[in-house]
């Protein structure tokens, strides 16, 4: 069977998968974005016990692998009683990780800013919060946009570890249709270019904004 | 004085970048022996044709000799062709350059940055280079700093450097890009003594200053560019007291009221 | 909540465990050593493939990288054992594990290597070739010495990345840590406390590398001092 007959045969199968592979790196982008400014505010809180947990969730989700975390999530927790599907698990694992990248990514985005502007606004009797929300803000939201954007893609291409709780992504499908049709080969390098199909895109994308945010 | 082949033969040079030109024409010669000064406002394209004369800028359009070879490019039949990387390096060789900024290595010691061209690309033996950087060292005045690093020495002390590392290679020409503008007022003497022991040693000159006593003192001819084109050439006398173009005079007045 | 009779016999069986991940511990040390310095070998020839003059080699290492860099590792390690097998070359899988992660790694260092590369002033260069070096020499003698140090922290954080994902062997069943692990729990279902072991030793051996590298880009900033 060549590349053609394969893909007839098995893309509504692919097409469904990568569907739900898009919806779990969303979910855990939404997850890790929301989680990660959480973080990030503990980390430049002013309670040193609020830094350092933040600190500390920071050193252990980038100190560890992304499939262990997985693993703890989908088969740890059941012993105090919660049980997530494979999927929920794997979003919320790849959430909880990619939170903590982007907490780092939004400290550095707001220290980027220029401290000057800070105290420009200040002199002309800006109050703190407005500064933040109008001076700050819109800065750090450009410096950001281009790393959170590589955060993305990660994430995208980090679903394939979920394939390894059993969660139902591409590469899960991949390895069920493989012992259909005993060409493992073919099928995974279908899968590949279906991945590169939905990073490539994006990684375009995140280069244009590199490029302009240097400007 | 007899009119032997000029060392460097520059014929109809044009440069462009993108759409900016630079260059618009410039015909000259530099014999062997001659200090030649390029004097102009910024965007002159004095830099520009000093860079062009060992290949660091490619001309749009015209000729550059060197000791009659061609820079840069090869004839092959009638047609041009870009010269081989290994061929240029040759003739680069025997061009010598000091850079504004200096450029010295920072990974290596101040012996050897000067031994580097003579033992890598002249092949010398390691005791012949260290002979003849140390003799170096002396000439300008830095015997005392040979194992120092770059980043421990004053910008005149390291513009020094620069010139020892370039002499090491037994130029023939020597080239000079603004070679004191990047250092501080009081280190500027100590370059320019070392500038003028080499012209009175003999040693073709192009030099590209905004120091105009140095260059009245020290050239065979001066140069006054402006907006591309060579304005005005001809002995320092002529162009800083005697000129009879309008354009040089504005400039030597302008610069004299500093 | 927790079951405290399951706890004691897992304390009981600490030693074994930590036996048992510790062989793995050391496949994930080796298995790492081995790819990166596959990673550095070939991302150095891409680097110097992207900066060449030719056209034709800067569009091979361009597509080699997109390529490498838009598809999930787990699926280029599949590709792979999966090509060697239809090949007719039948590799160990922890081999197959060292060229994939190598290959894929080469992508992620060029960039690393390229970008150090071009933080290196133009007029280092251009002072390397008016003493009559080729480009060639220039780089060798000139610019990738000063490279290098430059590039040692986008190195140590790639180690570190390569440290993690070698995890993902486990799924060809190279008995490196994750696999370890995995084998223990089905075998004696001490689900909680054999992975946190296994976070645990990640974490050490990933805060052990961060340190090291560390402390080599300061020795290296010494040495320069004097």
């Amino acid at each position: 069977m060549g590349y053609e007959q394969l893909w007839q045969a098995t893309h509504v199968e692919f097409l469904a998968a990568a569907w739900a592979t898009l919806q779990l790196a969303f979910g855990a982008l939404v997850i890790g974005l929301i989680v990660g400014l959480l973080v990030a505010l503990a980390r430049l809180s002013s309670s040193p016990t609020l830094r350092r947990l933040a600190l500390g969730y920071i050193e252990l989700f980038r100190g560890t692998p992304a499939l262990v975390q997985l693993f703890i999530v989908y088969f740890s927790l059941t012993e105090i009683g919660v049980q997530f599907s494979s999927f929920q698990a794997a979003m919320i694992g790849l959430g909880l990780n990619a939170a903590a990248y982007l907490a780092e990514i939004y400290r550095a985005g707001l220290e980027a800013v220029p401290k000057g502007q800070v105290e420009a606004a200040k002199a002309i009797g800006m109050p703190r919060l407005k500064v933040l929300r109008w001076v700050v803000l819109p800065q750090a939201l450009r410096i950001v946009l281009a790393p959170v954007g590589n955060v993305a893609i990660s994430l995208l291409k980090d679903t394939s570890v979920a394939s390894l709780i059993a969660a139902p992504d591409l590469m899960l499908r991949a390895q069920d249709l493989s012992a259909v049709y005993f060409m493992p080969l073919e099928i995974y390098i279908l899968v590949g270019a279906m991945y590169f199909a939905l990073c490539y895109p994006l990684s375009l994308g995140v280069r244009l904004l590199e490029q302009r945010s240097r400007h | 004085m007899a009119e032997s082949t000029p060392l460097v033969r520059i014929e109809g040079l044009y440069k462009c970048f993108g759409n900016l030109e630079v260059l618009k024409g410039i015909d000259l010669n530099v014999q062997q022996g001659q200090k030649i000064s390029l004097i102009g406002p910024s965007g002159s394209g004095k830099t520009t044709l000093l860079r062009c004369v060992n290949y660091l800028e490619e001309p749009t359009r015209g000729d550059i000799y060197i000791d009659d070879e061609l820079i840069g490019q090869r004839l092959v039949g009638t047609r041009k062709v870009p010269m081989g990387d290994k061929q240029l390096a040759r003739m680069r060789a025997g061009i010598g350059m000091v850079f504004q900024r200096f450029n010295l290595f920072p990974h290596l010691s101040v012996l050897e940055n000067i031994i580097l061209g003579p033992l890598k690309v002249q092949y010398r033996e390691r005791a012949e280079a260290v002979a003849l950087a140390e003799d170096l060292l002396d000439k300008v005045g830095m015997s005392a700093k040979r194992d120092a690093f770059p980043e421990q020495l004053s910008g005149g002390q390291q513009q020094r450097i620069a010139i020892a590392r370039a002499l090491a290679m037994r130029p023939k020409l020597m080239l000079f890009d603004e070679a004191t503008s990047a250092l501080d007022p009081e280190l500027v003497g100590e370059v320019l003594g070392v500038m003028r022991k080499l012209a009175e040693e003999g040693m073709t000159m192009i030099i590209v200053t905004h120091e105009m006593s140095f260059a009245e003192s020290v050239s065979d001819q001066v140069i006054f560019m402006a907006d591309g084109n060579i304005v005005e050439q001809g002995p320092p006398r002529q162009i800083f007291r005697d000129s009879q173009v309008e354009r040089t005079r504005s400039f030597i007045r302008a610069v004299q009221e500093h | 909540m927790f079951d405290t009779s399951a706890l004691h016999k897992g304390i009981e069986l600490l030693p074994y465990f930590l036996n048992v991940l510790g062989m793995g511990a050391l496949t994930t040390l080796g298995l790492t050593a081995a790819a990166f310095v596959v990673a550095v070998l070939l991302g150095f020839c891409l680097a110097l493939m992207r900066l060449s003059r030719s056209r034709a080699l800067r569009l091979i290492a361009s597509v080699y990288l997109e390529i490498l860099r838009n598809v999930p590792i787990l699926t280029q390690l599949f590709i792979l054992y999966f090509g060697l097998t239809y090949v007719g070359i039948t590799l160990p899988a922890i081999g197959a594990a060292i060229i994939g992660f190598g290959l894929n790694g080469a992508a992620i260092l060029s960039e690393v290597f390229r970008a150090s590369i071009r933080t290196i002033d133009r007029g280092q260069s251009e002072a390397a070739f008016s003493i009559g070096m080729t480009r060639a020499l220039a780089l060798r003698l000139v610019v990738l010495p000063q490279a290098f140090k430059v590039a040692i922290p986008g190195m140590a954080n790639f180690a570190i990345g390569l440290l993690k994902d070698t995890s993902l062997a486990s799924a060809a069943a190279v008995p490196e840590l994750t696999f370890k692990a995995r084998m223990l729990v089905s075998e004696t279902y001490q689900t909680n406390l054999i992975y946190f072991l296994l976070a645990v030793i990640y974490l050490a051996l990933s805060l052990t590398l961060s340190y090291w590298a560390a402390r080599t880009e300061r020795r290296l900033k010494v040495v320069k001092e004097n």
